[in-house]
């Protein structure tokens, strides 16, 4: 990353893929049975809401794949989680994808992705 | 190192048996990111909240790994499933090797 001194920090796509990788094996990922839910315009990148519901599943992750890390975070949910949503808030760097993808207990995975516009960038680049 | 770091939650104070309840929590913590640069144009180290969990008796309800992208005073919202009267202990692991913990008890009708 240093190659890039000055610049702001995005990730390549690279990056990116290789962060769905190492959380999918590579595996093909069904387009349903999750939900993301996140704003068409966030005012301000430093927070904006990310809401995930993906019924049965084992783990969510979820990603930013424009910014400087793709990885945001991931959830893993255990035998005491009531259902599987989970809401956070996040930092975007500017418009990008927002991407959330599931593991599902049989080892199969679903992935959702949404566009976000943002008014002013959260990654301090 | 972060300093002030408040943890928050909030759990309903009761419930019914095998009852999804919502648990709400917030840490006050600055989640440098390591990519910003101070004002003397060096990087400011990472500085981050990187792992989350919530536990009801013993038993994990989820467990979070956190990255930078996550925002400043990082906030979690999520469903437990409570079968019994007990205590809900979150817990947040720093970068700078703090650990902070707190605890919400709920009482099952």
């Amino acid at each position: 990353a240093a190659a890039f001194f000055g610049l702001p920090h995005i990730a390549s796509a690279a990056q990116l893929d290789e962060a769905i990788a190492a959380f999918t094996g590579g595996s093909d990922m069904a387009n349903d049975g999750i939900t993301l839910i996140a704003p068409e315009i966030a005012e301000n990148g430093n927070t904006v809401p990310i809401e995930v519901d993906a019924p049965g599943a084992a783990a969510i992750m979820l990603l930013a794949a424009g910014n400087p890390n793709a990885d945001v975070c991931t959830f893993n949910f255990g035998p005491a989680a009531g259902s599987h949503l989970a809401a956070t808030r996040i930092r975007l760097a500017g418009e990008q994808d927002v991407i959330a993808i599931a593991r599902m207990p049989d080892g199969t995975f679903k992935q959702a992705r949404q566009t976000v516009r943002v008014t002013i960038g959260g990654c301090g680049g | 190192m972060a300093e002030n770091v408040v943890p928050r939650v909030r759990v309903p104070r009761d419930a019914s048996a095998g009852e999804s309840v919502s648990v709400r929590t917030l840490i006050s913590h600055p989640m440098e990111s390591g990519a910003r640069r101070g004002s003397d144009g060096n990087l400011i180290p990472r500085s981050i909240i990187n792992r989350f969990t919530c536990e009801f008796n013993g038993e994990m309800v989820i467990d979070v790994t956190i990255e930078p992208s996550v925002s400043t005073n990082p906030y979690f919202q999520f469903d437990a499933v409570v079968n019994e009267t007990g205590t809900f202990a979150f817990t947040w692991y720093d970068d700078d090797g703090s650990v902070y913990t707190d605890t919400a008890d709920i009482t099952v009708a």
